[in-house]
């Protein structure tokens, strides 16, 4: 049955046809947003200190079509298939993960141990990655059904947790607690839409509450992160670093008002004051340059991605692909959240890009995966 | 089928939605409801203010000449907020800075250190402004001291180097003028705070004492502001504003800059002889007033000290020096801030007294020895007996005695110790007409009043220190504990707030607890030169623009007149002219080559030196010249500097020289005192 839908799927002659052509636009779109304003972050800093102001364009260009590919790329195999090499899937991301914190091998910024370099300047986060390898890990453990069982065992919800918790552990070590969160908020989701027991829900989230709280109590935190907690918390506790980023950044979108002070003019972003506005802090550039208009038109079109994926998840009748489609959701829209309910005072600052938009390799594959995954749902629902 | 799982999708996909809602909602919050707000931040922000200071104006003398002016200098600055991130606090970058500049390291440490920094008693030096602004060092770099700063920035965190404008006093004609033009300081939070309803910057200078301060407004000028919009690295993008500067209106002063320079050199050799003749000479003052303007035309101090070590960084010692008692203090104005007892020079205003009471002047008094007056002996001066004199050959002798014995008939008419409810008090009216107790309003901050020993002081007096007298012997340290002071104590306690015989009889001669400035005395002596007229003394004669507009002329204020009749008033003239023709300063003054009124004054002083040796007399000559056509009045003191007449009688007689031009001297206002506004020629202003 799988290779009548895979070879149907080989069938298919353009290049997004059958696929959600409605998704499809709103990503483009959201790209083609994300490469502008990643131009407009870094344009002027770059011609005034002498340097190629395409510099950043170029490359995102680069990473976006990259991301098209491996978009277009994760549909052709059926995702049935893909059960199949979970465990390889899954060890793949382990292992990136344990290179990482090899000495010599990761490299820190901003604290945290989590690129690894290769020679001509190219960095891969293999946490973006691990996260697909964990969605999906999970997503296969949930979905066998016992004969007449309606929902999946304590067995598999306890085997589920240890897929993840590996990972995370791993991640923990970096420490990258970003992705720590957002990978929690895809187990505790996808654990809640899987049909286990309220029990299970609720547990996770106390448990989960229960950790971080004992994780700053316990100095497993580290300074530099309490601190951007604490800035989150009150943004004058250390105003030259985490607090002055979060203020700068607020008072930079706020500074936008409806329209904007348009495109490539915003002085708080050609003067740079807020750090990080081509990656963690893109939104910014969004709120100050196009205003509430364009950064609003974001929004929606987020709205948009995630409603399509929420009717993929719905059609589909196989648990596996609901689930996969469960997990990228809740990725996204957590991720989306932190990001972007950070740069606004909503959410403490953790270092998480902001999907299709941020300047960046890894994420930007991991996310145009992410949409390939839904549309290989979408493409084998009929 | 499946139902929990379609409904547990659903409640996600709720959140989900209800997640970016919130979302769109701050947005708007932010971006609209919030943005007017968010936008002025993010302007304050992007936005600074470059400040550059106005052009002072300068200070010139009454013939033009530069008292005070601007030159180029380059400026070492340490900041403050960088020094501190150190490790070692700056320790070594500051030694560096101090071998370069060949300074004393601790000179630079104490001269970057806030004032509150450092340790009450050992604040000398120490920086009067703020920790936020670069912290002067010094403003006198070389260009190679700086180059090598700006060179090896790595060795110098937080070293700056910029040109900027300094404040100079070039003595050009020797004058020091320390005490009258004063000098310039750091703005304090004070002066930030529009506590004086101006708007200053931190990078501004403000005039902290003198004609300096008291003229600020009108010669600091308007500071440019240029605003420009920034971006993190504080790398100008563009520019938004830019207000030039307004240079500073120039002030010109009554003073005259070659005479300053004279009655200072002449009051310097006046305490050196003093010292010469065995007394201590602590200290002196001398002042030439125009007595139909009130024109300050020349006010010493002594000692005073080269204004310009303020800007060039003062050190250390610089600073301690200034308000040593070693050294005299030289930060102290003695001409207005110096009180002592008028001594002799006062019988002016007791003879205005005698003649309200009744005395004639026609009569003739005894001038005994000595007076008993209770159970104390009043002695007259040297203890000699004059017989029966005129009141003239009293005045110009000094006779003591005659004014004991008026004014102890007068204090028992006034009621002795149980005064009547209006006592006549002439000698006491008397003194507050002729301005004693009263500051005279010189354009001058931090004058003192002196002190008129009247009944309400008496009463005042009694009040704060009828505890110390009462329990003298509990209070008084041991040296303090001799029989005279005990029963002086116990007098003291007994009726110490009544005015005593004793009191009104030292009164009379100018002793006592009466005190009085120099330039009080100045003003009192121009008031008999002038018809009676005493008038406001002022040290500023205009205020003009750059261009030279006229912006206001200082005219006389007659703020009183002498409570004296005409016929008084030429007896007392006639009087002053003995003094110097017949009387005490008559040896002083023989051969000055110019008609000169005055009397001398010869102070007791109580108290004790640091190391305890009693203190010299006060040393007075008060005068005006010419006789018969007044226009100058020329008052000095020398603290301890012992006779009015061969101390500071000569001394005056020295400035009527150079005054005149007389014994070989060149006269300083060979056409009388220049009244015409000078000419500032600009070009001087800027020396560079």
């Amino acid at each position: 049955m799988t290779l009548t839908y895979n070879r149907s799927g080989r069938e298919r002659r353009g290049l997004f046809s059958g696929s959600d052509r409605i998704m499809n636009s709103a990503v483009l779109l959201l790209l083609f947003l994300g490469i502008i304003l990643v131009y407009a972050a870094t344009r002027d800093w770059f011609s005034s200190n002498g340097l190629d102001p395409e510099y950043y364009l170029k490359r995102q260009v680069i990473n976006v079509i990259i991301g098209i590919a491996l978009a277009y790329g994760t549909t052709l195999i059926d995702y049935r298939l893909l059960r199949a090499y979970t465990p390889i899937v899954w060890g793949v991301g382990v292992l990136g993960l344990i290179a990482v914190l090899i000495p010599g091998l990761g490299s820190t910024v901003n604290g945290a141990r989590s690129w690894i370099s290769f020679p001509g300047g190219f960095q891969i986060q293999p946490a973006e990655l691990a996260k697909i390898s964990i969605i999906i890990g999970m997503a296969l453990i949930l979905s066998e059904r016992v004969a007449g069982e309606d929902e999946p065992t304590d067995r598999q919800v306890l085997q589920s947790l240890g897929v993840a918790a590996f990972p995370v552990l791993l991640i923990v070590l970096q420490p990258d607690l970003g992705t720590v969160l957002i990978i929690a908020a895809c187990v505790i989701t996808m654990i809640a839409v899987s049909g286990a027991r309220m029990r299970w829900v609720i547990g996770l989230l106390v448990t989960g509450i229960a950790g971080a709280y004992l994780a700053v109590a316990s100095g497993e935190v580290s300074e530099y992160q309490l601190n951007r907690l604490r800035s989150f918390v009150d943004p004058s506790a250390d105003p030259q670093a985490s607090g002055y980023q979060l203020r700068q950044a607020r008072i930079t979108i706020g500074s936008g008002g409806f329209f904007g002070k348009g495109l490539f003019d915003g002085p708080q972003t050609n003067g740079r004051f807020v750090p990080e506005q081509h990656t963690d802090f893109i939104f910014t550039v969004a709120g100050e340059e196009i205003g509430f208009l364009g950064a609003g038109l974001i929004l929606v079109l987020y709205m948009i991605i995630l409603m399509r994926a929420f009717s993929i998840a719905r059609r589909t009748t196989d648990l596996f692909g609901r689930m996969v489609c469960v997990g990228v959701i809740a990725w996204f829209s957590f991720q989306i959240f932190e990001n972007i309910g950070m740069t606004m005072g909503l959410m403490p600052m953790t270092g998480v890009p902001l999907p299709f938009l941020s300047y960046g390799g890894s994420s930007m594959f991991a996310n145009m995966i992410g949409i390939g995954l839904l549309q290989n749902v979408y493409q084998r629902t009929r | 089928m499946r139902n929990r799982s379609q409904l547990s999708l659903f409640v996600v996909q709720v959140f989900v939605a209800s997640l970016m809602i919130a979302l769109v909602g701050r947005l708007f919050y932010l971006q609209i409801a919030d943005g007017p707000r968010y936008q002025e931040a993010a302007l304050d922000i992007q936005s600074r203010d470059i400040v550059t200071p106005a052009l002072r104006g300068l200070i010139v003398d009454n013939e033009g000449n530069l008292l005070a002016t601007n030159k180029a200098g380059l400026m070492v600055t340490a900041d403050r907020s960088v020094l501190d991130k150190q490790q070692d606090r700056g320790v070594a970058v500051l030694t560096r800075v101090a071998s370069v500049l060949k300074l004393n390291y601790y000179d630079i440490y104490a001269r970057t250190r806030l004032c509150g920094e450092l340790p009450e008693g050992d604040r000398n030096g120490c920086w009067n402004g703020n920790r936020y602004q670069p912290i002067p060092i010094t403003k006198e770099a070389t260009e190679n001291q700086v180059l090598t700063i700006l060179e090896q920035s790595d060795l110098f965190p937080g070293i700056g180097a910029e040109p900027v404008s300094i404040r100079y006093y070039p003595s050009y004609a020797g004058e020091r003028a320390t005490h009258v033009l004063g000098y310039l300081g750091p703005i304090t939070e004070a002066d930030l705070n529009n506590e004086d309803g101006k708007r200053y910057y931190r990078n501004e200078l403000i005039g902290k004492a003198g004609i300096e301060i008291v003229y600020d407004q009108a010669m600091r000028g308007t500071a440019g502001v240029r605003t420009v919009i920034v971006d993190r690295k504080e790398a100008v993008t563009q520019e938004s504003r830019n207000n030039p500067a307004t240079p500073g209106n120039h002030v010109i002063l009554n003073i005259n800059a070659k005479l300053q320079a004279a009655v200072e050199q002449e009051l310097k050799n006046s305490v050196l002889r003093a010292r010469g003749m065995g007394y201590r000479g602590d200290s002196g003052a001398a002042i030439v007033l125009d007595i139909k303007t009130g024109g300050v035309l020349a006010m010493a101090s002594y000692p005073d000290y080269d204004l310009n070590i303020w800007e060039n960084g003062i050190t250390v010692k610089q600073a301690k020096d200034l308000y040593s008692l070693k050294t005299g203090v030289p930060a102290l104005s003695r001409a207005i801030q110096g009180t002592f007892a008028p001594a002799s020079t006062f019988k002016v205003i007791s003879l205005a007294a005698a003649v309200d009471a009744g005395y004639s002047l026609k009569d003739t008094y005894q001038c005994p020895a000595q007076v008993q007056i209770g159970t104390r002996v009043f002695r007259n001066f040297d203890s000699k007996a004059a017989g029966r004199i005129n009141m003239t050959t009293a005045m110009a002798i000094s006779c003591d005695s005659i004014w004991y014995q008026i004014a102890y008939d007068e204090w028992v008419r006034d009621g002795g110790l149980k005064p009547k409810s209006s006592p006549n008090d002439y000698f006491f009216k008397s003194a507050a007409g002729f301005g004693v107790g009263e500051k005279t309003g010189i354009d001058l901050p931090s004058e003192l009043k002196g002190r008129l020993p009247n009944r309400d002081w008496k009463a005042g007096w009694y009040e704060k220190n009828k505890d110390f007298y009462c329990n003298y012997e509990k209070r008084a340290k041991k040296s303090q504990l001799t029989a005279y002071l005990i029963e002086l104590a116990r007098e003291n306690c007994l009726d110490g707030d009544k005015v005593r015989a004793g009191d009104m009889v030292n009164f009379s001669i100018g002793q006592g607890d009466t005190l009085m400035t120099p330039l009080q005395m100045a003003v009192l002596y121009s008031a008999i030169a002038n018809g009676g007229k005493l008038i406001v003394p002022q040290i500023a004669k205009a205020i003009v623009e750059p261009s030279g507009k006229v912006v206001q002329t200082f005219t006389p204020q007659v703020k009183g007149t002498l409570p004296i009749e005409k016929s008084t008033l030429k007896f007392l003239q006639n009087s002053l002219r003995a003094v110097v023709t017949s009387g005490t300063a008559q040896g002083a003054f023989a051969g000055v080559g110019v008609e000169i009124s005055g009397k001398t004054g010869t102070g007791q002083v109580f108290g004790r030196n640091l190391d305890g040796s009693s203190k010299d007399d006060t040393s007075w000559f008060a005068s005006y010249a010419p006789s018969k056509k007044p226009q100058y009045a020329v008052v000095m003191m020398v603290s301890q500097g012992g006779f009015g007449a061969s101390t500071s009688g000569v001394g005056v007689r020295k400035i009527y020289e150079h005054i005149f031009g007389t014994n070989g001297q060149v006269a300083i206002f060979p056409n009388g005192i220049p009244s015409e506004l000078p000419k500032i020629d600009a070009s001087k202003g800027s020396l560079s």
